[in-house]
């Protein structure tokens, strides 16, 4: 019997990443590919990117894509999923595209009970732009834009998980982590629930995965998983806010 | 239904979109331009499509965008201040060369401005709007029934060209009445083999808009401009009303040109000698038939209902040859008396100086 490999899930391109050693955008991207594999939805998929480090996710995913302009996705989902209510449709959007410029086109999308599915990295900052604050940033956290580390006055870390579970529209709402194989293992089977909760036609889904940026966090990639786990998961804790009951 | 209806021209837009196969609709709802939402929101599903009621111009403009990607035949509509809204998502509609209709209902302005009448949007769209080398193909129509042509000739020529088309209406426009015929045509549906719907037997379609490295971005902006070249070559429009001997020539768009006309007969029955040239699309201008229009022309009168906007494009079409002199009001649409007065007014002047 051939021993399970550690093989390249056919929905990803065989192509190198534009990532910084040891980001966890590459992981995110590999687990959505994997999942779309095994629920044999290549040809039946539309992906939505971004703006930030989620760029490029047309460049790396073998399925249709969409670049949006910045914050927009969810808009643009929107738009796909209406003549095309039959086809996976889902957003690849960062922290600061997700959370701060397209806080509206988010909400709205949930509450609209929009059926597709938002996955969210969370990161604590804009990497693309060089690691500017972001609605996201944990208190006291040193970014380009807040020098001497996030005081009061620059506002408090915005929980989106929490505030979406509270729209009736969203019916599965999850944040997973990707700092060590366990983890993600659930963060999988957290997209698997939401892709699941999107084709039986339950409604908006979203998954935020916290996720390490050690060249904006100025940490080894070790150190950076270990930032997750100790100080981001205090601020953002991890599970299922929200699970309809077609796919518990 | 080919039969004469009474029709109000929001209304008559949103019948001529569904008469030409839109079966998408993405809005906001703001005057004067409601009714437009209002008559697709009742009858998109009867038809089998979709009105989704956005939560602000900037997303309505963005699933446009979606749907558009995503192969449909797809419309927005609003009224000035709502299409300031949605100039980012229509850059980028414009780049990744995708087909759409947007109706602009103008209103008045700057700022809030009023819900009057107006023509005070032609910079924003005519030329540019949003961020960077692109143009919209603008029409002009001045009736009920033109708007409904329009209309449907605005989704041909997206659907043609792969570029945003924008229908030019405002406030008096939208909100009157007139006997129109909504033409019985059957459009083919959308034949867009790069949308992406899935791939199902092919390699991924990608729909986007950037080009990071220089030298694509300047092959992409060069492949847009060979298009608008042909868009240019092919699309002029324009009616030109007595200006075989006209020495005063009026050039009035949309519901402009109607009351400009009135005011031509009425100085005409005075024997002056003028005539009324009205651009139908305003992008592309139609320049060459403006001079020929303007040949004996000793005085060109640009009536708009702004400050000022469209009388660039008239000078830039007939250069020195001739004075251009603006005829406006702001906020109304005036009586034909009061662009009498400014021909009479004019013709003095053409007679004094022999």
């Amino acid at each position: 019997m051939a021993k399970k490999g550690y093989m390249r899930p056919p929905t990803l391109l065989q192509k190198p990443w534009h990532f910084c050693p040891g980001c966890n955008h590459g992981i995110a991207h590999r687990l959505v590919a994997e999942v779309i594999d095994e629920m044999g939805l290549q040809n039946q998929t539309v992906g939505v990117g971004s703006v930030g480090c989620g760029v490029f996710s047309y460049e790396y995913f073998n399925f249709d894509g969409i670049g949006p302009s910045h914050g927009r996705s969810p808009a643009v989902a929107t738009g796909v999923k209406r003549v095309l209510p039959d086809r996976l449709v889902f957003t690849y959007q960062g922290d600061g595209d997700l959370a701060a410029i397209g806080t509206t086109e988010m909400v709205h999308c949930a509450v609209r009970g929009e059926n597709i599915t938002i996955i969210f990295i969370n990161n604590t900052l804009y990497g693309m732009t060089g690691g500017q604050m972001a609605p996201t940033t944990l208190m006291g956290q040193v970014t380009t834009t807040s020098p001497r580390g996030r005081g009061r006055e620059q506002g408090l870390p915005f929980r989106v998980c929490e505030m979406l579970a509270t729209a009736e529209g969203a019916a599965y709402v999850a944040r997973v982590a990707l700092f060590n194989p366990a983890q993600v293992n659930r963060a999988k089977k957290a997209i698997r629930r939401a892709f699941e909760t999107q084709m039986a036609g339950l409604g908006f889904s979203m998954v935020e995965m916290l996720s390490a940026c050690p060249t904006n966090w100025g940490l080894s990639p070790l150190e950076a998983l270990k930032y997750v786990e100790e100080k981001m998961v205090p601020t953002y804790p991890l599970g299922e806010f929200k699970v309809p009951e077609g796919v518990k | 239904m080919s039969e004469q209806i009474l029709m109000k021209g929001n209304e008559a837009v949103a019948e001529a979109a569904i008469a030409a196969g839109c079966r998408y609709f993405f809005g906001y709802p703001i005057t004067p331009q409601s009714e437009i939402l209002e008559q697709l929101a009742r009858r998109l599903p009867e038809v089998g499509g979709a009105y989704v009621q956005a939560e602000s111009e900037v997303s309505a403009i963005n699933m446009v965008f979606g749907a558009a990607a995503a192969g449909a035949r797809v419309m927005t509509a609003s009224s000035s201040p709502g299409i300031s809204l949605m100039q980012e998502g229509i850059s980028y509609i414009a780049s990744a060369e995708l087909p759409a209709v947007i109706v602009n209902i103008m209103r008045g302005a700057p700022g809030l401005g009023g819900i009057h009448p107006s023509q005070a949007d032609y910079f924003q769209s005519v030329k540019g709007g949003g961020h960077g080398d692109y143009k919209l193909i603008v029409l002009a129509p001045s009736s009920v029934q033109e708007l409904i042509d329009h209309t449907i000739l605005a989704f041909e020529m997206a659907e043609a060209y792969r570029t945003p088309v924008v229908i030019f209406g405002d406030a008096m426009m939208g909100q009157m009445m007139e006997p129109v015929v909504i033409p019985d045509i059957e459009p083919l549906p959308p034949n867009r083999p790069w949308a992406t719907t899935g791939m199902e037997g092919r390699g991924p379609n990608i729909v986007h808009t950037l080009y990071l490295p220089a030298d694509k971005l300047e092959n992409h902006c060069n492949r847009l401009f060979a298009k608008y070249s042909e868009i240019e070559h092919n699309e002029k429009r324009s009616v030109g009303y007595l200006t075989e001997d006209a020495e005063i020539l009026v050039v009035a768009y949309g519901i402009m040109s109607r009351v400009a006309r009135a005011a031509v007969e009425m100085a005409r029955d005075d024997g002056i000698k003028v005539g009324m040239f009205r651009p139908v699309t305003l992008w592309p201008f139609p320049d060459n038939a403006l001079q020929a229009a303007a040949r004996n022309a000793r005085v060109v009168i640009a009536a708009e209902i702004s400050m000022g906007q469209m009388i660039e494009d008239v000078r830039l079409a007939l250069g020195n040859r001739v004075p251009v002199v603006l005829f406006n009001r702001i906020g109304l649409v005036p009586n034909p008396d009061e662009i009498y007065a400014a021909i009479k007014s004019k013709a003095r002047e053409v007679n004094a100086n022999g």
